[in-house]
C-alpha cells in the first residue's frame, strides 16, 4: 500500500536581486518521482548538494513544491502553516541529523517528548507520562534519562531522543535526514538497527535519506540515486547494488568496501559535482562520466523504465 | 567596477523611502496631534478669527489635500510659513544653519583629532596604565549627558574661573565650552572603538604576516593596521551623527546659542508646524545621506559586499 | 572563551552604587526629611551641611526653601521607575516586532524593516521633543513614549535571534511537530532569547535614564509638582552662580548612575552573552 507518493515534483530557489539584479533560478529538486510503501522504507542516496534533503522537505510539505504532486495516504498535501498542514504532522515525522540543534536546550528530555503529544492534544497528563516512559525504553533510554537536558547526553542518545519524540504521535511515515552521519560508526550500527526494528514492530513507511550508500543499502528496500536535483536511477535495494546500471550509481557501488558480488575494482569518481547554478549541457553526469560519448554532451537522458521497478537516466543504458 | 548597481540600487531606494515614510509620518502625526489656530491665538479667540486663520493657512481643507499640498510644496523647495515668525519656514531654519554647523563641525573635528589618536595610542600601549586610565575616562565621557557636562563646565570656567562666557555667540571665546561640551561625548565613543577596532586588527593574520617578513612596527601599523581599521571607525562616525544632532539641541539650549537646536524647542512649545517638519526632514536627510554614504563607502573599500549571495535555505 | 569569576573593583563599587540607588528609590517616602513640595521661604538657598548650612537640609535648600535631600531621593524614584517601566515597554514592544518581522515574509517584514530603518535615521530625542509637545503631557503617556526609545534595537536583535533559531534548529523542528507558530515564538524562542534580551535591556536602561533628564531639563518630561533628576538639574541652572549645589547633587546622580549601570552591563555582558557586542 502506498503511503506517500512524490510525482514529478520540483523546487527552485531565486538567486540574484529581484529588482537590480537579474533573477534566475536554481533547480535543486528537477522531475522527482518516487514512493514509499507502508511498512517498506525507501532509500534516497547522493552526494550533499544533489537535492535529497530538498526532496525530504517537500515529501513532509515544509517547503511547497514548484510543480508536481506530493500525495499523502493517497491526498494531496495542505499548504505549510495552515491548520491541516499542522494537523497533519501526527501522521508525518522527521528524523534529523543535528540533534543538538534540533533539541530545544532548555527542555528536559521528558518535556521535548511529551512535546508533540501535547501539541496535538493526545491523552491526559498522566497517559502522557505514561507514553514517554514507553517510548524511552522503546528506544533504548531509560527512565533516569527522563530529567536531563540535550547537552547531557551522547549523540547516540540524543538521536534516540529525537527518534522517541518523532515516533510519540504515532505517525505513519517518517523521513529520515541523514539521521546517523553525525554518529561514530559503532553507535550508527545501533540507531539503524533500532530503526528497522522499531519500523517491523510499527509498521511504519519510511524516507531514509543519506550520503552513505552502506547505511542505505542496510535499511531500504528501495533505492532512488540522485544526482543534482534529478533521480538516474532507481530501483529494487538488491538489484541496485548488486546491477549498478548508471555509472554514477556504479562508482557509487564500487567505492563500498568488500561487498560481495559487487564490482572487483574501483571506479574512481572524478572531481566534484557541479554547482547547481551551473548544471551542465546534455547529462548532468557527463563530465565526470568514464563512458561519456557525444550524445551526453548534447541531449539529456530521459529516465525510462527497465524492467518491474527499475528506472534509469542514461544513454548508455537506453541505447548502447 | 563590476556591475555595482545591485549593490548601490537597493540602498538608495530604501534610503529614498525612509525619506518619504518620515515625511508622511511627521505630517500627520503633527496634524493629527492638535488644533494649531487655537494653540497660536489663544483659547480666548474669537470663533471668528480662529476661523480666518484656519482658511489663511489652509487648515479647513481635509488632511489629505493638505498633504498632498505639502508634498507638492516641499518637491518645490517651499516647506510652508512658520506660522509665528509670518516667513517661509525653510527660509527660518536656513538662516541659523551656519550657527549649528559652526556648533557641530568643530566638535566633529574635536571627536576626530582626540578620538582616534587616543584610542590608538591606547590599543598599541594596552593594558598599560595609559591604557587603563584613558579607558576609565572614556566610560565618564561618554555616559555624563551633555546638559550636564555643559553647566558643570559653566560652573568651573565661567562662574568660577570667569575664563569663557556662559552663553552668546558674539565672539570666539562663546564658541570654546560648547564645541568642548559637544565634542567630548563623541570622542570618547570614538576612542573606546577606535582601541577596539586596532585592537582586532592587530590581531589579525596579515598584521602578523607582515611583522614576521620584519617590516617594522611603524609601517605596520601604518600601511596595514590602520587602513583596516578606519573603515569600522569611519561607520561609527556615521552612527554618531544622531547623538550629536540630538546632543546640539540639549547644548544650544544650555549655551543660549541661537541655532536650529533652539529654534526646535521654541518650535515645538509653540506648535510651529511648519518649522518642526522642515527640522525633522532636514534631520533625516542628513542622517539618511551620511548612512547611505558610509554604505557605499563600504562597497567600494570592500569588493566582498558587492557580490549578490545566492538566496540560502 | 575565559572564565571570569572574580567580580574587579569597579564593578563591585558599581554594584553597590545601583544598590544604593535602589534602595533609596524604593524607600524614598520613609528616608525623605521633608515633603518634597514644602516650602520655606525664610531658608531660602541655604547651602548643604558642611558647606555653611545645618543639618535641618542636608543637601541644602533650594529657591523656594525646598528640602534638596528629599526632593532627589524622590527624583532618583521617579527616575527609576520611569525608565523601569519604559525599558519593559521597549524591551516588549522590540521583540514583538521583531518577532512579527522574522515570522512574516514579503511585504509585512519589508514594511516593518522600513520602519527600523526609518527610527534609525531620526535622533530619538527630537522624535520625542515633537510628540510631546504636540500630544501633550501626562505621565502614562510620557512613560509610553519613554519606551519607544531603543525599539528598533531591541527589535532588530530580536528578529535575529528568531532566523538564527528559525529553519535549521529547534524551531524549526517544533514546527515540524506541528506547532502552532505562537507556541514556537512563546515558548522556545522566546525563553532561548530571553538572557540576550536582557542584556540588551541593560543597555537601553540607563539611555532612557539620560534621554527622560534630557527632556525634563528642557522642560518637556516630567511636570511639576512631580520632580525628577533632569527637572531638578534644570531647576538649577538658574541659580548656578549663587546655588551650585541645587545642580550639583542631581548631576552628580545622573552621572554616576550612568556610568555603573554601563560598568555592571558590561560584566553582564561578558558573563551572560559573549557573542552580543
Amino acid at each position: 500500500m502506498t503511503l506517500l507518493q512524490l510525482e514529478k515534483v520540483s523546487r527552485r530557489y531565486p538567486i540574484g536581486n529581484p529588482v537590480f539584479g537579474l533573477r534566475s533560478f536554481l533547480t535543486a529538486v528537477d522531475q522527482v518521482s518516487l514512493e514509499v510503501r507502508k511498512g517498506e522504507t525507501t532509500g534516497v542516496v547522493g552526494e550533499s548538494g544533489c537535492g535529497k534533503s530538498t526532496t525530504g522537505r517537500l515529501a513532509l510539505g515544509l517547503e511547497q513544491a514548484d510543480s508536481g504532486h506530493v500525495l499523502f495516504e493517497d491526498k494531496q498535501l495542505a499548504a505549510a502553516d495552515t491548520r491541516e498542514w499542522r494537523a497533519k504532522r501526527q501522521r508525518m515525522q522527521l528524523v534529523y541529523q543535528d540533534t543538538l540543534a534540533a533539541l530545544d536546550r532548555r527542555m528536559t528530555i521528558g518535556d521535548l517528548i511529551a512535546e508533540p503529544l501535547v501539541i496535538h492534544d493526545i491523552g491526559d497528563r498522566a497517559s502522557r507520562q505514561q507514553r514517554v516512559l514507553d517510548l524511552l525504553y522503546a528506544v533504548g533510554l531509560s527512565e533516569h534519562h527522563r530529567a536531563l537536558y540535550p547537552h547531557q547526553l551522547s549523540g547516540g542518545q540524543r538521536q534516540r531522543v529525537v527518534l522517541a519524540r518523532a515516533l510519540a504521535p504515532s505517525p505513519s511515515l517518517l523521513v529520515c535526514d541523514e539521521p546517523v552521519s553525525a554518529l561514530d560508526v559503532s553507535v550508527q550500527a545501533q540507531i539503524v538497527n533500532l530503526l528497522v526494528d522499531l519500523q517491523q514492530e510499527l509498521g511504519l513507511g519510511i524516507l531514509f535519506i543519506s550520503h552513505d550508500l552502506r547505511v542505505v543499502r542496510h535499511v531500504s528496500d528501495r533505492i532512488v540515486v540522485m544526482y543534482l536535483g534529478q533521480v538516474v536511477e532507481h530501483g529494487r535495494a538488491d538489484t541496485v547494488i548488486d546491477q549498478p546500471m548508471h555509472p554514477y550509481t556504479q562508482a557509487l557501488v564500487s567505492a563500498m568496501p568488500k561487498l560481495p558480488g559487487g564490482f572487483d575494482h574501483y571506479l574512481p569518481l572524478p572531481g566534484e559535482p557541479p554547482s547547481p547554478t551551473e548544471r551542465p549541457s546534455g547529462c548532468p553526469f557527463h563530465p565526470r562520466c568514464h563512458l561519456a560519448k557525444d550524445i551526453c554532451r548534447q541531449t539529456q537522458p530521459e529516465l525510462l523504465p527497465l524492467g518491474p521497478e527499475r528506472r534509469v537516466s542514461c544513454h548508455l543504458v537506453s541505447n548502447p | 567596477m563590476t556591475n555595482i548597481l545591485p549593490y548601490i540600487g537597493p540602498k538608495v531606494l530604501r534610503a529614498a523611502l525612509s525619506i518619504i515614510v518620515v515625511v508622511t509620518l511627521t505630517f500627520f502625526v503633527l496634524r493629527a496631534s492638535g488644533d494649531p489656530a487655537l494653540q497660536i491665538l489663544g483659547p480666548g479667540a474669537r470663533a471668528p478669527d480662529l476661523e480666518a486663520f484656519r482658511q489663511k493657512w489652509g487648515l479647513d481643507q481635509p488632511l489629505p489635500v493638505q498633504y498632498l499640498r505639502y508634498l507638492w510644496g516641499a518637491l518645490h523647495g517651499d516647506f510652508g510659513n512658520s506660522m509665528l515668525a509670518g516667513k517661509p519656514a525653510a527660509e527660518l531654519v536656513l538662516e541659523r544653519m551656519p550657527l549649528t554647523l559652526a556648533l557641530m563641525l568643530p566638535a566633529l573635528a574635536l571627536n576626530v583629532l582626540i578620538g582616534i589618536p587616543v584610542g590608538a595610542y591606547a590599543a598599541m600601549h594596552r593594558d598599560s596604565w595609559i591604557d587603563r586610565s584613558v579607558m576609565m575616562l572614556t566610560v565618564l565621557g561618554f555616559t555624563v549627558p551633555s546638559f550636564v557636562l555643559g553647566l558643570l563646565f559653566i560652573l568651573i570656567f565661567s562662574v568660577t574661573l570667569g575664563l569663557f562666557p556662559s552663553g552668546g555667540a558674539d565672539k570666539w571665546q562663546s564658541f570654546v565650552l560648547p564645541v568642548l561640551t559637544l565634542g567630548v561625548g563623541g570622542a570618547a565613543m570614538l576612542a573606546r572603538f577606535t582601541r577596539s577596532a586596532m585592537i582586532e586588527v592587530l590581531s589579525q593574520l596579515y598584521v602578523v604576516a607582515a611583522s614576521a617578513k620584519g617590516v617594522t612596527w611603524r609601517q605596520v601599523i601604518h600601511h596595514h593596521a590602520f587602513p583596516n581599521a578606519i573603515i569600522p571607525i569611519l561607520t561609527l562616525l556615521g552612527l554618531m551623527l544622531g547623538g550629536q544632532v540630538a546632543g546640539a539641541v540639549l547644548v544650544e539650549n544650555v549655551f543660549g546659542w541661537p541655532g536650529i537646536g533652539q529654534l526646535l524647542v521654541v518650535s515645538v512649545g509653540n506648535r510651529d508646524l511648519a518649522v518642526v517638519q522642515v527640522i525633522l526632514l532636514l534631520v533625516a536627510l542628513t542622517m539618511t545621506s551620511a548612512n547611505l554614504m558610509m554604505d557605499l563607502l563600504y562597497g567600494v573599500v570592500d569588493p566582498r559586499l558587492r557580490q549578490a549571495r545566492p538566496g540560502s535555505h | 572563551m575565559q572564565k571570569k569569576s572574580r567580580i574587579d573593583l569597579p564593578t563591585l563599587f558599581a554594584s553597590l552604587w545601583l544598590c544604593l540607588m535602589l534602595l533609596i528609590a524604593a524607600a524614598a517616602p520613609l528616608i525623605a526629611p521633608h515633603d518634597i513640595t514644602a516650602m520655606d521661604l525664610r531658608d531660602r538657598l541655604s547651602p548643604p551641611f558642611g558647606f555653611g548650612g545645618t543639618t535641618v537640609h542636608l543637601f541644602g535648600s533650594d529657591d523656594l526653601g525646598r528640602d534638596v535631600a528629599s526632593r532627589l531621593y524622590y527624583s532618583i524614584r521617579t527616575s527609576l521607575l520611569i525608565a523601569f517601566g519604559a525599558t519593559v515597554i521597549s524591551v516588549v514592544v522590540g521583540t514583538a516586532i521583531g518577532f512579527l518581522a522574522a515570522y512574516f515574509r514579503g511585504l509585512v517584514e519589508h514594511f516593518l524593516l522600513l520602519l527600523i530603518d526609518v527610527q534609525a535615521s531620526l535622533p530619538f530625542l527630537i522624535v520625542a521633543l515633537a510628540m510631546l509637545a504636540f500630544f501633550g503631557n501626562s505621565l502614562p503617556l510620557f512613560v509610553g513614549l519613554m519606551g519607544l526609545y531603543g525599539w528598533e534595537r531591541n527589535a532588530r536583535l530580536a528578529r535575529g535571534l528568531a532566523l538564527a533559531a528559525g529553519a535549521q534548529g529547534y524551531a524549526g523542528a517544533t514546527r515540524q511537530l506541528g506547532a502552532h507558530p505562537l507556541r514556537i515564538y512563546l515558548r522556545h524562542i522566546l525563553p532561548n532569547s530571553a538572557a540576550t534580551l536582557l542584556v540588551a535591556a541593560t543597555v537601553t536602561f540607563p539611555e532612557i535614564i539620560l534621554v527622560e533628564s534630557g527632556l525634563s531639563f528642557l522642560g518637556l518630561g516630567v511636570q511639576p509638582p512631580m520632580t525628577s533628576l533632569g527637572v531638578m538639574v534644570g531647576t538649577g541652572r538658574e541659580y548656578i552662580t549663587r546655588a551650585p549645589w541645587m545642580l550639583l547633587s542631581p548631576s552628580i546622580v545622573i552621572v554616576l548612575t550612568a556610568v555603573a549601570v554601563s560598568v555592571v552591563g558590561d560584566f553582564l555582558r561578558d558573563k551572560l552573552d559573549p557573542t552580543l557586542k
